[in-house]
């Protein structure tokens, strides 16, 4: 294992992630109880609570291109078990979104899934899931992933041919059009 | 008048950030002022001697100096006044520290505000006045509050000395939390082996009086002769009679009654006494609990007495008592656990507390010092042990670490390997705090000796698997997730101030915290005093501590105690309320606000004035604001310094 070079944290990014999430990382002391309680601790390669170590000692590359931040599956388990009220989970997808506008690899198909996923609610003001597994397995290649699911789903009206459009579509696309005004819709991710 | 102005640099603490020089030199042209200069540091001792030689070599009758808090040093000073030969009440002392150097960084502004509180502190002295004090009797008796360890220590301390001892304890028992507890650590030492023989001691003591199962109802007075009334609570059996034979409670039918002694580990009758060493060993009935009171027929106690103490009519009991010094010893309550659904304390059987796992381990416990699983009665072969239960957790609102909890959990790891050779014990740990004399070493024995598995992460859930529980938790050095199937699991709770801290302190008239801890005259150099004369700390009720702090504690305030005992006669601070009978009209408004009630309605040739008992107040100026005639005047504080002050700072 490298040595981590204390001297040489990254202060700008610590101080991006706290203005960003409006959490202050310094009121972590590694008590580990978001890692006890996180379900998706199996699927990452860094633990909760040394990803916050990790952010606290200023370590850009490693946070930003670790596999954990994007395997997060957001269920807030550790901002409420957060004994100093440090809302986790907000950080982790604060930092989803800088590894994203820093052109970091991450875990390419949760990217995916989810601009298949923002695309189909753009469209439709709701999610339509035959397209969205359409436009997924096509830009993955997974196409035979879960394909046993299928038949189940469609029997249980789980997998609609039409996409079901609702009232309110301007509204959630007027979402979208606030989003990018205010940021650049995913701003320079897709390079 | 002829003042001297002495302006302190505090080193660089004050002279860092303001023109020392400057303002003695400005200080120096005020009204009266005839000296005034800078000093390095005011209160050393060359500092105090130049102070006392101004005052001879310029004849002055004030003097002002600029410095710290008068909370800080203003006593320092007025002795030093004192020694020059003025009166101690012919000084004045000008914040320009903590309300000048070390709030603000900029010298310019800084120079002219400590300017502008010196011109105050002048204008004030020079209507200052000459003040004695007058001397008052005080009561050789204390009373001490509480019976835990602390109380006790204090309570032998005072009376060895010679001095009068009342001891007063809310339960049937003295011996507090100590009493409740197994071994104690680093000495692994029988806890009621030690502490048995002390409240034997309380009983026997010829100068000591205990009320067991009293409460404090009120306060009056003052240091040197407080008044208490003391609720001694209806025990419905005359302690006179009881000789603690416990017939009682073997016959008594309402068995299956909340056992407080043993935190609700077994089951206590309705008439119960609640440990074999109890001091006084009398019977109490509860009667919440006792089927006499709920109307059933029953009278059971009543007719197998042996002597005849079961009295269903008795009453509460008041009881007045003087006092000059009061020990409150009131100690802590676990805080409140349940908090913690993820835990299941409540809903598991096997998972337990930390007191609750001490009664268990006690030999004379409701199991017999055999550990046992309360849900089946098996001996568990896993223990599981969760660290830092509502301690260290400011999302319940207890930030604080409650310090013992390191200590007694390494203690219970020991012991559990030791009353089961083949169980493994688990500990969930944040940090280990063990600064004592031994203690590290002692934690470094639980894992080293009796084989403690320390796990450095919280668990976040626990949870029943077959008739075992699964904890699941971090270990944050393995960086992993961890699980543990435990048989029993025990969490370490830690402390918050006595549930009815905040009601004695207002009877007290002290401070106290948002935790119920009572406040403390200063951190570090008044750890056992209060901010009321007279009243002194010991033990947990000031902040958790482990027993010997609380011994050491209770001896201090045995101390503290002692000393203001030891006179005859004591000084009454003499800035008090003074009326001036001929704009008196009686309107009685200064004796509704009073709140130490030192001002009563005096008859004066048929006249209504208001006179104030001078002993009893304690110069906090309500009457002062109040008075619609301003014929009430607060001595060292009247109407025209304090306007005398602000023309200073409005018109200079």
């Amino acid at each position: 294992m490298e040595h981590v070079q204390l001297g040489r944290g990254d202060t700008d990014f610590i101080r991006a992630v706290e203005t960003e999430s409006g959490q202050k990382v310094s009121r972590c002391y590694q008590c580990g109880n978001c890692t006890a309680g996180c379900p998706m601790s199996f699927t990452y390669d860094f633990t909760v609570s040394r990803i916050m170590r990790l952010i606290q000692l200023g370590q850009k590359n490693t946070v930003l291109s670790s596999k954990a931040v994007w395997m997060c599956a957001s269920c807030e388990s550790c901002s409420t078990r957060c004994p100093n009220h440090i809302e986790v989970a907000r950080i982790l997808d604060v930092c989803r979104h800088m590894s994203r506008r820093a052109g970091f690899g991450g875990a390419r198909n949760v990217r995916l899934f989810a601009d298949a996923f923002l695309q189909s609610v753009r469209w439709h003001g709701q999610s339509h899931e035959l397209g969205l597994m359409a436009v997924y397995k096509l830009l993955s290649m997974r196409l035979f992933d879960d394909l046993t699911l299928a038949p189940d789903m469609l029997l249980k009206n789980k997998l609609p041919f039409k996409p079901h459009r609702i009232k309110g579509r301007d509204e959630v696309a007027g979402i979208f059009r606030r989003y990018a005004q205010g940021r650049g819709l995913h701003g320079g991710g897709k390079k | 008048m002829k003042i001297g102005v002495f302006i302190c640099h505090c080193g660089s603490n004050i002279a860092a950030t303001v023109d020392v020089k400057k303002v003695a030199e400005t200080a120096g042209r005020m009204a009266e002022v005839v000296y005034a200069t800078d000093a390095m540091y005011a209160c050393s001792e060359p500092g105090q001697q130049a102070i006392e030689e101004a005052v001879k070599k310029y004849a002055l009758s004030g003097v002002v100096v600029a410095s710290c808090s008068p909370r800080m040093h203003e006593a320092t000073f007025r002795r030093t006044v004192e020694r020059a030969g003025l009166n101690r009440y012919m000084f004045e002392m000008a914040n320009i520290r903590e309300h000048v150097s070390w709030i603000g960084r900029d010298q310019g502004p800084n120079t002219v505000k400590a300017i502008e509180l010196v011109r105050m502190a002048v204008e004030k002295l020079r209507l200052n006045r000459a003040l004695i004090p007058r001397k008052l009797p005080a009561t050789r008796r204390a009373l001490v509050i509480g019976g835990g360890v602390a109380g006790i220590q204090a309570s032998l301390d005072c009376a060895e000395a010679g001095l009068e001892v009342v001891l007063v304890e809310r339960e049937p028992s003295i011996g507090g939390k100590m009493s409740k507890l197994d071994k104690t650590f680093p000495t692994v030492d029988c806890s009621s082996c030690i502490l048995g023989p002390r409240m034997v001691d309380v009983a026997q003591h010829e100068r000591i009086t205990l009320y067991a199962y009293s409460e404090i109802e009120s306060v009056s007075g003052y240091v040197g002769n407080f008044e208490v009334v003391i609720r001694k609570k209806a025990a419905y059996v005359d302690w006179d009679k009881c000789t603690g034979c416990g017939l009682c409670i073997e016959k008594c039918p309402s068995k299956k009654n909340f056992d407080r002694f043993n935190e609700g580990l077994g089951s206590a009758a309705a008439i119960n006494i609640p440990f074999p060493q109890a001091i006084p060993k009398k019977a109490v009935i509860r009667a919440e609990d006792c089927r006499q009171f709920q109307g059933k027929k029953c009278g059971i106690c009543a007719k197998f007495c042996p002597t005849g103490a079961i009295n269903h009519e008795q009453q509460d009991e008041l009881v007045t008592i003087q006092v000059g010094a009061i020990v409150a010893a009131t100690g802590y309550d676990l805080a409140d656990w349940t908090v913690y659904g993820e835990y299941g304390a409540g809903r598991y059987a096997d998972v337990i507390t930390s007191l609750q796992y001490e009664r268990m381990l006690s030999a004379s416990g409701p199991f017999g010092g055999h550990i046992k699983r309360p849900s089946n009665g098996e001996e568990p072969k896993s223990v599981v042990f969760i660290q830092c239960v509502a301690s260290r957790d400011p999302s319940i609102g207890r930030p604080y670490c409650s310090g013992f909890c390191c200590m007694y959990t390494a203690k219970q790891a020991i012991m559990t390997r030791d009353h089961i050779p083949d169980s493994q014990s688990y500990v969930f740990y944040m940090d280990i705090r063990s600064p004592g004399k031994g203690y590290d070493e002692f934690t470094r024995r639980a894992q080293e000796e009796y084989g403690a598995q320390y796990v450095r992460g919280r668990v976040s859930q626990v949870y029943p698997r077959g008739n075992k529980l699964v904890v699941r938790g971090a270990d944050t050095l393995l960086g992993s997730q961890v699980e543990v199937e435990a048989d029993l699991v025990v969490l370490a709770v830690g402390g918050e101030g006595s549930r009815e801290a905040a009601g004695l302190a207002e009877k007290l008239r002290i401070s106290y915290d948002s935790f119920g801890f009572f406040l403390e005259g200063h951190p570090k150099l008044k750890p056992v005093e209060t901010n009321t004369a007279g009243v002194f700390l010991a033990g947990s009720c000031q902040g958790l501590k482990d027993i010997p702090f609380s011994v050491s504690q209770g001896s201090a305030a045995a101390a503290k105690t002692l000393a203001l005992l030891s006179r005859d006669m004591l000084e009454s601070d003499p800035q008090t309320a003074q009326v001036d009978i001929k704009r008196c009209i009686g309107c009685g408004k200064c004796i509704q606000v009073c709140p130490f009630q030192a001002i009563r309605e005096a008859d004066l040739r048929g006249q209504s004035k208001a006179e104030v008992l001078e002993a009893v107040c304690q110069g906090c100026g309500l009457c002062n604001a109040t008075c619609p005639q301003g014929a009430i005047q607060l001595s060292h504080f009247t109407d025209n310094q304090v306007l005398a002050e602000v023309e200073a700072l409005l018109c200079p």
